[in-house]
This record gives structure tokens, C-alpha cells and sequence, in this order.
């Protein structure tokens, strides 16, 4: 434990900043139901707009619902989406890299399709894609995951290809090791360092974009509250009733500005080589 | 090489700022031209044709550059306006109208009754209430270059005030050429005989259309009232500048960039009555009303039960004051053909306008509801109903509804609801939405309350027989009187059934600024007799 | 050089068609009818059935496809379905504002922020660049709405300085065009100034530890020269080709900001065609935007060989 925690990644105050705020918010994501007492969805009209008082921190929107209380439970779809995005994310571009990078003949095509998915605007299509199918919790994942997995495939296949050149590597392929095998025991374990530090990245833009699609009127229904929704509810009211946007844009700025601290801490630690390319 | 690129990097850079410093000198050069009128529209016209689609955008479009036969005036009077007088023979079948003298179209070609059949014609085929006229009419001829005849196959009360219906879509003539579009395709053309003339270079659809004044329109002698009189128009060039955020919206109509929002966000009233140069105005008297619009087709919404324990269940104060908030701007209305019309009734009206839960759940009980998942569509990019369906959720559920609130945008709404299929094959229970009072005024456009099921009726497919010929009776009778009798037997039935549930009246105020004078309330917006001072 | 342009040309060819095809599909494939949205909210089934077929949305997808791929070998992008507007023309006619916004951030972008990051690197880690480099993490994370309008609160409502909203075409003054410019490039500027400020720092870091940067401080040459003459040059390969990828990447996302600040540039063009289902106008700027992307790849990479003659294809 003590080696564990000796650990360059914990003595790299990135990390701990970065770490510790996300902490922080998941702990507050998940005890949302104890930290108030008020019903998220509940509406109550003749409350609607209030100024932040004591009755409600952070004012009410125009429904009259609690903002804080949407604040402190958009946090847990916020991030859910996020995390759900970064592992779907990984997952999937993992699997099409590796297959892209070791297999040569689907190379081709598949990174043509890769790079036709890329060449789309990632908004548009995260737009595009939610609106045109409906939205609900699994087609903003979807639409936010897809232009992801490019991004994602193309690093893995990097990693791949200039592994698969080292003596090593080539020495298991010449001793007529599986295929599998080599790129489980020799290949994955490479990606891994760099696969952590886009997943972080990949949260932040997540929270982001889940943000613009409900601003721009292609998010989920304000009866699930995320903090995209929130503001987007709050748009139209934003000089009369500033806390709508201010209180959730807060959170939404901290989450991202902590995933992206934390990210720059792993690479620091994780992953020298990209420390090198992109500098801080 | 490399230093080349390099200082041909800098000189752009360096050109960058040059431009900086110049536009710094340049001085403020917008000259306020004082005969143009500024306005947001309520949404950005995409559709230009007003007959195909019934989208009030493309209606108020149609106002501008078409002109049509009769018109309503400010107490809902049908009057002429095209045309100059009319006759109705004694045996009740054959109307003969004569159009005024000097009607011309923008092409500069005159209005003759070659182009008024066919534009009727094409009206009939999308209309409601043109659909109804149709089926009594026997022929359309012209007579002379200014006369034509209507011939019925049986006496028809209603044929004055189908050619002047106020709303989507009215009786808009168009020239020959363009009306013999077939109805399911948009008109190749923007050529009317109205007030205005679209300036078609400086078109942009969903976010600027311009009009100039029509100097070879001739206004009728009687003074404007409504959408009848006399259109003189008093500005040079009108110019609807969509602008899809009511802040920004309001943000500009502050600080002068337009002149008016023909519909002002609620919420942003109260920063709008600060400034010293806008005014709040209410254009529209009629007001507008929202609904609950169950699908009849879908179990366990066949069973008219469950219908009458939601209609229990919703108070219309909740939702108005979710959707509007501010009181100034609504009522509590359980009337179906409008509270501020002349077929006012509130017969059968008591279950929607307050909240009666013991009841609604005893009906649900009784109905046999077994907990089936209740689909209700959300829109979640229309503001203007966008909370509706937000109040009907946690209401229904909490008289033990089995509720799915499905968001979606408004479009993949109104593809969805024109599904008649099982849930489960995209399918749907409820969804929400707002009309116009002048869109149902009376039994014949009401499309709410349409008995026709799948054959003709409107989304939801209520179905009932004994409400079609109800219809059909109020079509033919002439009598104000018995008319009304009717139209409250009508509404009476459609309760019972609850064909849809009435959730209550709103006014969608104007803002407008201080120099603008002369607007008309008007069913349908109204911008001759405006002028800017 | 020419060969080089020619195969990345024949290469744009396979994605270009990945685009078509995937946008194709995603847009018959899904929920929502265009003719359904033509007709409004009364209408009647019947009628939407109707003005279906003359859309020609009832035939197979395959045959639809053909139709389109075999317009769009002519240049032809199509009419849009509400409007009936040519696609060509509706893009002509919105591609102004668009393109002067992402223009006018980018200079604004690399004009303050590539100076920040050769400061940040020169001094590396004294309080300086932390606080540059703090900033640029901030830049990533405040999202670009909420940005615009508290820059709107201040500037137009409370200052009363600048336009609240809108678009002036360059022809109608330089003035009045900037005017509405400067806080849509404000709000929009912040990610990109951040993102360029971190690459110019990287880049710059990693060329000053070279020999020959030290070289040139042994000689005495002051640091301004050193900077600017021997590191900047050096590291301007990594700064170019971000600044290209931002611009393909503003080109796509100017969508929010034009929302905001209410322009009518090609990012609302289709936002508003996706929420109307209009096929037509969907698929010609999402292939437009593509190609915009795959052309600056390309001018990218031309850039790498004529800025560093090392690298050859």
C-alpha cells in the first residue's frame, strides 16, 4: 500500500488538485438525495425566479424548481454521461486500432472511415445524431461517443504500429505467438498510459458537449437535470435571473477545469513522451 | 526559403493590425432611415407558400403580398375586400361576385377571375374549412373579366366566411400560373396583388425576408379594422429579422436595432417595461389556447374513462402558470371554440379548470387501468410549449398513471404524431400544443374536435359520428342563433368524450417601440397602416 | 510538390465518400418527415402522404441515394425542402459571416496568444508562466455560452459599447463590421487562444533546449532575437499545423457562438436544417464543412514541407 501510494502520480500536486475536486463532485453526485431534501422535478410555479435566499441557495428557474437542487443532481448525469462516454469511448476506438494497426489489410479501409468521421464537425454530428434519433440518456452517450472513437482509434493505432517494430515484438511474431497473444501481452499494455490521459480529456469535452447539445435545444428533457440543461433553461432569462446560468456554469467550469488539471497531471506522470510533444 | 515564409507571415500578421487601426478611424455611418420598419418575427419564415403549409409564419407572409376575397374586421365581421360586391341568388345556390376596380398583381398583369377559381381551388384542397366548402360546391365560372359565379349543389351558410377565414390557411389569390401548383407542392413563385412586394434577392430563409411597399396597390376607401379596410401602407420597406434568442431579441428592441417583437418573451417583459421607449401591446385579442391532445387509437386512451380521469386531473392554472407565469397574460378558459368569440360557451367545461384528483382516480379505477406505460411527447426546443408536457408528467403519475416523458425535438414530434402505430412500433399516448383562437372559433376549423377517425381527422383520430353530423349541421345553418345551439351541443359532447383537454387562454403580448404607431389587432399579424415617426 | 498535392487529392476522394454516404444514412434512417414539418400543425395525414411523394421520399433509400450522388457529380446540392431555395445558393448566401468570424478569431487568436506562450516558455516556470498557463487551462474549461453572454451583460448592456446581436457585411463599412465582430471573437477566441498559447509554449520549450539556441545566447545575441529569429522559426512546424486544425475546428463550431450573437452564418443554416429534417441543406454543409477540413489537412501538410525542408513525402 505504501509502495502504492509512493507512487510518482501521488506526490504530482496536479493529480492531487485535479483528483481531489472530482473527488469531491462525485461524492456530492452521489449523495445528492441526502445533501437536500427538495425534488429536483418538482415544480411550483408561484416560486418561479426567486433570487438565491436562504429557502433556495441558488434561486429557482421558471418552474420554480430549486436550482441548487438541480445543480447538486445535474452533477450525477453530467458526469455519468462523461465517464459513460470515456469507457465507451476507449473501449471502442481501443478495439479499432488494434485491429487497424495490426491487421494490415483492414488498415486501409478502416481508417478511411476514421478519418470520413473525423473530417465531420464533431458538434454537428453529436447534433445531428441526437436530434435525428431522440434524445434520452443513451442516444446523448452515443452521439457524444462517435466522434470520439476516431480520435481514440488513430492513437492506438500509432502505439501499434511503432510497437510492433520493436525487437521484442517482432521476436514473439517470428516464434509464431498468436495473434492475441502478442497483442494482449505486448501491445496492450503500451496503450494503456495514453489511453488514461485522452480518457480524462475525453470527460471534459463530454461534460462540454453534453452542455452545447442541450443549449442548443438537442439535449435531454429538463425533467433529468444536467447542468447543460439547467443553463440552456436559463438562457432566455439570463438578465433577470443571472443565478440560472452563473450557479450551474460555476460547477460546469470547475469540472472541466479539475478533469483537465488532473489530465495534465497523469500525462506529466504517465506518459513522458507526450509530456515532451505538448509541453506543460 | 524558411525566412521568406516566415516574412510573409509577419506582413499578413502586421496587415491584420493595419486593418484594426483603420476600422478604428472609420467613424459611425448608419443613417436611420426612418421609413424602414424592423421587426422579429415570431419564428423565421422557411415556407413561403401559405396554402400548403399552416404554419402562422407563412400565414402572416401571405398577409403581406397576397390579397384575399373577404376579410374579418375587428368584431369578426366578414367583409370585402377584394372584392367589390357580391350577390346571392334567391334560391340560395349561386353566389355572384364582382372584383374591385384596379386589382394588379406584382408582375403587373390584372386580377381576373381565371386566377381567383384556380387559387380557390388549390385553397380547398388543404384548407379544413375549404376541404367542407368543396363538398358543396357544384362549379366555379367566370362570367367576365371582373365577375364569376359559385354554384352550389345545396345551400351552404358558411361560404362567406370560408373565403374570408382569418387564419391558416386563408383564401390567399394567387395568379393563374402559381395556383395550378399541385397542393402538395410548394409555389415556384412570391407574386401576390397585396400591399407589399417580397424583395426575393434579399431573401434569406429562417433569417431575414424583406417587403417594400406596393406603390400600385389600391388601399379600399374604408378605414383599415383588422384585417379588412383599407391596407395603406405607410413605411417604404418592411424587414422580419428572425432572431432565435428572445435575450437577444429583447437586447436589441432596448437598444433600437428593431422596432418591434411581434411576440416578446414573458420572462422578459418585466426588462422591457423598463425601458422608457417600448410599449407593451396586445395585436392579437383573440388570444391563443393550449391543449392536451390524447390519440384515440392507443390503449388505454381508447377507453374513454381513462380520457375523462385525466381530463379530472389537470387544473389549466397550473399549467399557464408554468408556460406563462405572469397573470396579466392569462385566463382560465374551458370554452373550446375561445372565450373572447362569439361561440363562447363553458358547457361541460368544469373538469378541466380545476384539479379534481379524488375523481380522477376513482375514474382511473374504474376504467380498469392496469399501470400500461402512458408515452408522453416533449418538445424540447419549442419555448413556447416546451413546459406543458412538464406539468402533465408528476400530475398524471401522482393519480397512478404509468408515465414515459420521451423529449424530442419539435420536429421529430410532429413526425411522430403522425403515426397512427402501436407504442411499441413508434407509437404515441400525448402530446401538448398551442392554437391560434382564430384557428378554432367555430366547429367547422376547430380540427380538435373533427369525428372523422383515421378518415380525415386530425392527430389523435377522434372518432365519433354523432359530433360529424353536428358539424355538418352547423355548416348549413345560416341562423346566428341556431348556430350557437349547436356549436354548444358540439362542445357538450366533445367533453364527454374529451376529444382533447382545453389547458387555458394566453395573449402572446408585442413589444413595440415608442416612434411605432398605428398597429392593428388583427387575428393575423397586420403591418400596412404602420408607420414610424 | 505536385505529386504530393495529387495523391492527398485522389486520398480525399475514399473519405469524402465515407462522409456522403454516413450523413446519407443517418438522415433517411432516422425519425421525423420533412413533409410532416412542410405541412404544419393541422394538417391532415392525407396531406402530408401527399406532399411526401411529390418530395419523393416514398421511393426505396437506394434509389434516393442515386438520385442525390448522381446530382451531386453535377454540382448540384439539391433545393431545400422548406424553402425551396438551391442548397448552392442558401451557403452562398450564409457563407460570409461565417467564414469573417472564423478569420477574424483566428488573427485575434495568434496574434495574442502566440506571443503568450513564447513569454511563458522564456520564462519558464516563474509566476509569469504559471499564470499564463493557468489561464489556458481556464480557456478549455468555460464554455463558450456562458462566456458570450456575460461578455454581452457587460459590454452591450452595461458599458452600452458594442451591438447586441447581428452581422454587417464588410461591403457595408469596415467599422460597422467589426463592431458586431468583437464579442462574438472574444467568446469565441478564449479556447483557441488557450490551445495556441500551449502548443507555442511546447513547441518553444523544446526548441530552446537545442544546442544551438545556446550557441546563440553564448554569442551574446539578446534574448528578444534569440526568440524570435532562431527559436520561433524552429518551432513554428507543431504551431502552424494546430493553428490549420483550429480553423477546421472553428469552421464546425461557430455554430454556438452564431446562436448566441444571433449571426446568420452557415452554423445556424444547419442547426435549424437539422431541427426542420430539410435532407437537402443537412447534407450539403456537412459535406462542404468536410471537404473545408480535408483541404486544410492538406494545406498542412504542404505547410510541414515548405517550413521544414526535412520532411519529405
Amino acid at each position: 500500500m505504501r509502495a502504492v501510494l509512493r507512487h510518482p502520480l501521488f506526490r504530482n500536486s496536479a493529480v492531487l488538485a485535479g483528483g481531489g475536486i472530482l473527488l469531491l463532485l462525485v461524492l456530492i453526485a452521489l449523495l445528492a438525495p441526502l445533501l437536500s431534501q427538495t425534488d429536483p422535478t418538482a415544480i411550483a410555479p408561484r416560486f418561479r425566479l426567486k433570487p438565491p435566499s436562504e429557502d433556495f441557495l441558488m434561486g429557482t428557474d421558471k418552474l420554480g424548481r430549486d436550482v441548487a437542487t438541480r445543480a447538486l443532481y445535474g452533477a450525477r448525469v453530467s458526469l455519468l454521461v462523461s465517464i459513460c462516454v470515456a469507457a465507451i469511448a476507449i473501449s471502442v476506438g481501443l478495439v479499432i486500432g488494434l485491429v487497424s494497426g495490426y491487421i494490415r489489410w483492414l488498415d486501409g479501409p478502416i481508417m478511411r472511415t476514421m478519418d470520413g468521421l473525423m473530417a465531420i464537425p464533431g458538434i454537428l454530428l453529436a447534433i445531428a445524431l441526437v436530434s435525428l434519433s431522440g434524445s434520452s440518456l443513451l442516444t446523448v452517450i452515443v452521439a457524444i461517443v462517435v466522434p470520439e472513437i476516431p480520435r481514440v482509434a488513430r492513437l492506438v493505432r500509432g502505439v501499434v504500429l511503432s510497437i510492433r517494430e520493436e525487437p521484442y515484438v517482432e521476436a514473439a511474431i517470428g516464434l509464431g505467438t498468436p495473434v492475441y497473444r502478442i497483442l494482449i501481452q505486448h501491445i496492450l499494455p503500451n496503450t494503456i498510459a495514453p489511453l488514461i490521459v485522452q480518457g480524462t480529456y475525453i470527460c471534459a469535452s463530454a461534460i462540454l458537449v453534453e452542455a452545447i447539445l442541450s443549449f442548443l435545444g438537442a439535449g435531454l428533457s429538463s425533467e433529468i437535470p444536467t447542468w447543460g440543461n439547467i443553463i440552456a433553461d436559463g438562457r432566455d432569462v439570463f438578465q433577470r435571473a443571472p443565478w440560472i446560468i452563473l450557479f450551474p456554469g460555476g460547477f460546469l467550469a470547475a469540472t472541466i477545469l479539475a478533469v483537465n488539471i488532473l489530465g495534465d497531471g497523469l500525462r506529466d506522470t504517465l506518459d513522458p513522451r507526450m509530456k515532451k510533444r505538448l509541453g506543460a | 526559403m524558411r525566412s521568406r515564409n516566415f516574412r510573409s507571415l509577419a506582413s499578413l500578421i502586421g496587415l491584420g493590425i493595419g486593418l484594426g487601426l483603420l476600422a478604428g478611424a472609420a467613424t459611425d455611418a448608419t443613417a436611420q432611415d426612418k421609413k424602414v420598419l424592423r421587426m422579429v418575427p415570431h419564428s423565421g419564415l422557411r415556407i413561403t407558400d401559405p396554402i400548403i403549409t399552416t404554419a402562422f409564419i407563412s400565414r402572416n407572409h401571405g398577409y403581406m403580398i397576397y390579397d384575399t376575397l373577404f376579410a374579418v374586421d375587428d368584431k369578426l365581421q366578414v367583409k370585402p375586400q377584394m372584392v367589390d360586391s357580391f350577390k346571392l341568388s334567391d334560391d340560395k345556390l349561386t353566389y355572384t361576385f364582382t372584383l374591385r376596380d384596379g386589382l394588379k398583381f406584382h408582375n403587373g398583369a390584372p386580377v381576373t377571375p381565371d386566377d381567383v377559381i384556380p387559387s380557390i381551388k388549390r385553397w380547398g384542397e388543404r384548407d379544413t374549412m375549404g376541404q367542407k366548402l368543396m363538398t358543396f360546391i357544384k362549379e366555379m365560372k367566370a362570367v367576365d373579366a371582373k365577375t364569376f359565379q359559385i354554384v352550389l349543389k345545396e345551400p351552404y351558410g358558411l361560404v362567406i366566411d370560408s373565403l374570408g377565414k382569418p387564419s391558416s390557411n386563408p383564401c390567399f389569390i394567387m395568379p393563374k400560373a402559381m395556383a395550378e401548383t399541385p397542393s402538395s407542392k410548394n409555389v415556384p413563385d412570391e407574386i401576390g396583388s397585396g400591399p407589399f412586394r417580397m424583395v426575393k434577392s434579399e431573401f434569406q430563409p429562417g433569417v431575414k425576408v424583406v417587403y417594400e411597399k406596393n406603390p400600385d396597390y389600391k388601399p379600399r376607401s374604408e378605414a383599415p379594422s383588422s384585417l379588412s379596410g383599407g391596407k395603406v401602407v405607410k413605411v417604404d420597406r418592411v424587414e422580419w429579422i428572425t432572431m432565435s434568442d428572445a435575450q437577444t431579441a429583447t437586447n436589441a428592441l432596448i437598444k433600437g436595432e428593431v422596432d418591434m417583437i411581434e411576440q416578446a418573451s414573458y420572462d422578459l417583459l418585466p426588462e422591457l417595461k423598463k425601458s422608457k421607449e417600448v410599449v407593451i401591446k396586445d395585436l392579437q385579442p383573440l388570444g391563443m389556447n393550449y391543449m392536451l391532445r390524447m390519440n384515440w387509437l392507443q390503449p388505454p386512451l381508447d377507453n374513454v374513462k381513462v380520457r375523462q380521469a385525466i381530463l379530472h386531473a389537470v387544473s389549466q392554472e397550473d399549467y399557464l402558470a408554468a408556460q406563462v407565469g405572469n397573470p396579466e397574460f392569462y385566463s382560465v378558459c374551458g370554452a373550446m371554440f375561445g372565450c373572447k368569440t362569439p361561440l363562447k360557451t363553458e358547457v361541460g367545461a368544469a373538469g378541466t379548470k380545476k384539479a379534481d384528483l379524488a375523481t380522477a382516480k376513482k375514474l382511473l379505477k374504474e376504467s380498469g387501468y392496469k399501470g400500461e406505460k402512458i408515452v408522453i411527447m416533449a418538445p424540447t426546443d419549442i419555448n413556447s410549449i416546451n413546459q406543458l408536457p412538464l406539468v402533465s408528467a408528476p400530475l398524471l403519475r401522482s393519480i397512478g398513471m404509468n408515465i414515459d416523458l420521451q423529449s424530442m425535438d419539435w420536429q421529430t414530434l410532429v413526425g411522430r404524431r403522425a403515426k397512427p402505430d402501436p407504442i411499441d412500433q413508434g407509437g404515441w399516448h400525448i402530446f401538448h400544443t398551442a392554437w391560434g383562437t382564430a384557428d378554432m372559433m367555430n366547429p367547422v376549423v376547430n380540427a380538435g374536435i373533427k369525428g372523422l377517425g383515421k378518415e380525415g381527422g386530425w392527430f389523435g383520430w377522434t372518432e365519433d359520428a354523432q359530433i360529424e353530423k353536428m358539424r355538418d349541421d352547423y355548416a348549413r345553418e345560416a341562423d346566428p342563433a341556431k348556430q350557437k345551439a349547436i356549436a354548444e351541443a358540439i362542445q357538450k359532447r366533445a367533453y364527454e368524450l374529451v376529444m382533447y383537454v382545453p389547458l387555458g387562454e394566453y395573449i402572446q403580448p408585442s413589444a413595440v417601440r415608442t416612434n411605432v404607431a398605428g398597429l392593428l389587432p388583427s387575428p393575423a399579424l397586420a403591418l400596412w397602416n404602420v408607420e414610424k415617426k | 510538390m505536385l505529386r504530393l498535392i495529387l495523391s492527398r487529392l485522389m486520398a480525399a476522394i475514399p473519405v469524402m465518400g465515407v462522409v456522403a454516404i454516413f450523413v446519407f444514412l443517418m438522415l433517411r434512417l432516422s425519425p421525423g418527415d420533412p413533409a410532416a414539418i412542410l405541412a404544419g400543425d393541422a394538417a391532415t395525414p392525407e396531406a402530408i402522404a401527399a406532399i411526401r411523394a411529390s418530395l419523393g421520399l416514398d421511393q426505396p433509400i437506394w434509389q434516393q441515394f442515386v438520385t442525390w450522388i448522381g446530382e451531386l457529380a453535377q454540382g448540384d446540392l439539391g433545393r431545400s425542402v422548406l424553402s425551396k431555395q438551391p442548397v448552392t445558393h442558401m451557403i452562398a448566401d450564409r457563407i460570409e459571416p461565417t467564414i469573417s468570424l472564423a478569420i477574424v478569431t483566428l488573427l485575434f487568436s495568434v496574434i495574442v496568444a502566440v506571443p503568450m506562450g513564447i513569454v511563458a516558455a522564456w520564462k519558464q516556470g516563474s509566476l509569469l508562466d504559471r499564470g499564463i498557463m493557468a489561464l489556458s487551462v481556464a480557456g478549455f474549461s468555460i464554455p463558450v455560452f456562458v462566456l458570450g453572454y456575460i461578455l454581452i451583460y457587460v459590454f452591450s448592456i452595461r458599458l452600452d459599447l458594442l451591438p447586441v446581436q447581428g452581422f454587417t457585411p464588410i461591403g457595408e463599412g469596415l467599422w460597422p463590421f467589426l463592431q458586431n465582430l468583437i464579442l462574438p471573437t472574444l467568446a469565441l477566441s478564449f479556447i483557441y487562444i488557450a490551445l495556441f498559447a500551449r502548443i507555442t509554449r511546447a513547441a518553444m520549450l523544446e526548441v530552446l533546449g537545442e544546442d544551438y539556441i545556446r550557441t546563440a545566447h553564448a554569442k551574446g545575441l539578446p534574448d528578444r532575437v534569440v526568440l524570435t529569429r532562431h527559436a520561433l522559426r524552429n518551432a513554428a512546424v507543431p504551431i502552424v499545423s494546430v493553428i490549420g486544425i483550429g480553423f477546421a475546428l472553428l469552421i464546425g463550431g461557430v455554430v454556438i457562438t452564431e446562436t448566441v450573437f444571433n449571426i446568420p452564418g452557415l452554423g445556424r443554416l444547419v442547426v435549424d436544417a437539422v431541427l426542420a429534417r430539410d435532407y437537402p441543406i443537412i447534407q450539403g454543409i456537412i459535406l462542404l464543412f468536410s471537404g473545408i477540413y480535408v483541404l486544410i489537412n492538406l494545406a498542412i501538410d504542404i505547410t510541414y514541407v515548405l517550413l521544414d525542408p526535412r520532411i519529405r513525402y
